[in-house]
């Protein structure tokens, strides 16, 4: 299978992969995909009291183009508010990756883990009724 | 300085290259220097020449299966064998019956046989293995019945290696009337074959897979008692009226070759396949949550097929550039589905996405197994550093029992 440079760069150079303190108040935590399916990925953003991303971290299970279509979203959510970031659509992630149409569904996940972070922050301030993309049973 | 040479090849149940005797032999058959001739023509020099190093390649062929030489049908490889076996027994039976038996675990080209024969109107029962890959007796026995033509059962299992108690199934389907096939395209210079032992009627083969081109195979059809199949390609009724077509020296001189290498050189081959297995397995064996696929006793030599847990294939493919192998990762084939095998063994779905197949063969060295053992450690522990599924399972958290945000 051919992948295209730019996903050989972030499989290679992944960028901001780790963690971020779930139970800080500021940090939004979004995990979709299911072990079954070959593609788990954790997405976390730190957002600052101006409504800013200030920080963001991720973590995959998956293939070469799932890992690096969530490095390119930490990468894409910094500096940006929760509604800019809303914005970004699954083909924005495909598109600057060059993804083949059998690997667009990882972008698809991408964009399903900013949702999730963004709506796990936002239930946490009392914005928005939304629940947390993962009921983990610990 | 080490002399390995990457990427190394670790996936000769995939296919091998052509061993240089092989390859010689094939030359000798290709231009107006060499033997040409057509084998079929029956009245001049180049069409005797060619015919002779057919039929001595025949007598190859049938001596490693323990065969007469007329026993051998030329095709153009273990896939249109599978066509003709299968196909060709369950037309031929189709008055005394039209329910043919085999596993899941099989070949696609064994499956999808079967799956056009259910269009026709015949019905097919897929059994389960059992855990470790191989046939589970009582099943079998009961999904045999008064109308059932064709059992298939492969003999090595191209994924994980296993090993199916082919003369115990033979017996079985001796005593019913029922015509025995087994794909056996993965055996040949792993273990031995000897027909009558095991009992078979048809029996599938290639080249490539044991040292010799692509693109040529046969099918051993037993005389005694006497096997027939109804050809698939129809022609100048070449091989008895099985299998029409010109038969392609160079390519046959080939497998032919490549068959009596096997014979000869399978037993030490095979110590020594052994040995660099084992070592492969010991470089892994003080990992954490990882396991092997399939029964380890019942089992060819040179295959290992492993899983890593929470590390998921394609991805560990792509860290181990270095090494080619191949994956049960669902990335890795067409369809978005993990390995069928591994599931039909029971292997989780994490499990068969999680898992690699190094197969080794006559090439293989001491240095490109530790090479290949330090590369995928190395990607492993990589890979489980960006698991958010190996942070779960440090923290003691359950997976099984967490809902998962599938989309």
């Amino acid at each position: 299978m051919a992948y295209s440079d730019k996903v050989l760069d972030h499989y290679e150079n992944p960028r901001n992969v780790g963690v971020l303190d779930k139970d800080d108040p500021n940090v939004g935590t979004g995990m979709v995909g299911a072990p079954a399916c070959g593609d788990v990925m954790r997405l976390q953003i730190k957002v600052n009291d101006a409504g800013i991303i200030e920080d963001a971290k991720f973590k995959t299970y998956g293939c070469g183009s799932a890992i690096a279509s969530s490095s390119l979203v930490t990468e894409m959510v910094k500096g940006k508010t929760l509604d800019e970031v809303a914005a970004i659509r699954n083909k924005d992630i495909a598109g600057e990756l060059a993804l083949p149409p059998v690997k667009i569904h990882c972008s698809v996940l991408a964009e399903d883990a900013i949702a999730a972070a963004i709506a796990d922050i936002r239930a946490k301030r009392g914005e928005t009724a939304a629940e947390p993309a993962v009921a983990a049973a610990s | 300085m080490s002399s390995l040479s990457v990427p190394i090849y670790m996936d000769y149940s995939s296919t091998t290259p052509v061993d240089e005797r092989v390859a010689e032999k094939m030359m000798t058959c290709l231009t107006r220097q060499g033997d040409f001739g057509n084998p079929s023509s029956r009245s001049h020099p180049f069409g005797w020449a060619a015919d002779e190093l057919v039929e001595e390649a025949r007598k190859n062929v049938a001596e490693l299966l323990g065969a007469d030489p007329r026993e051998i049908v030329w095709t153009s490889g273990a896939t249109e064998s599978d066509n003709l076996a299968i196909k060709g027994a369950a037309h031929f039976n189709v008055r005394r019956g039209k329910h043919i038996v085999t596993l899941k675990t099989e070949h696609k080209a064994v499956l999808d046989t079967c799956r056009q024969l259910e269009k026709e109107g015949f019905e097919v029962t897929y059994l389960d293995p059992l855990a470790d890959g191989l046939l589970d007796f009582d099943a079998f026995e009961k999904a045999l019945r008064d109308d059932t033509t064709v059992v298939s059962i492969m003999h090595v299992n191209n994924e994980i290696g296993v090993i199916q108690d082919i003369p115990r199934i033979g017996r079985m389907c001796r005593e019913r009337g029922i015509v025995f096939h087994v794909d056996a395209a993965q055996s040949p210079g792993k273990i031995a074959i000897d027909v009558d032992e095991m009992n078979v009627d048809l029996m599938s083969l290639c080249a490539h897979k044991v040292y010799g081109p692509k693109g040529i195979g046969a099918l051993y059809v037993r005389r005694k008692p006497r096997v027939r199949v109804e050809a698939q390609i129809h022609g100048g009724g070449h091989e008895r009226g099985m299998r029409s077509g010109t038969l392609a020296t160079h390519q046959i001189v080939g497998m032919g070759e490549a068959f009596r290498i096997a014979r000869d050189e399978m037993a030490s081959e095979n110590v020594r396949l052994r040995m660099l297995r084992d070592r492969l397995i010991e470089g892994f064996s003080d990992m954490e949550e990882i396991f092997i696929n399939g029964d380890m006793d019942q089992r060819i030599a040179g295959n290992l097929n492993i899983s890593f847990n929470f590390v998921e294939g394609e991805s560990l493919i792509m860290s181990m550039k270095d090494i080619a192998v191949s994956s049960g990762s669902a990335c890795t084939s067409a369809s978005l589905e993990p390995s069928y095998v591994l599931r039909a063994l029971g292997r989780s779905d994490e499990l068969a996405h999680s898992s690699i197949r190094f197969t080794i063969g006559r090439y293989t060295t001491e240095e490109e197994i530790d090479f290949t053992i330090r590369q995928t450690r190395a990607a492993v522990e990589k890979l489980r550093d960006l698991s958010p599924l190996w942070d779960m399972h440090k923290e003691g958290i359950d997976l099984d029992s967490v809902q998962w945000a599938a989309h």
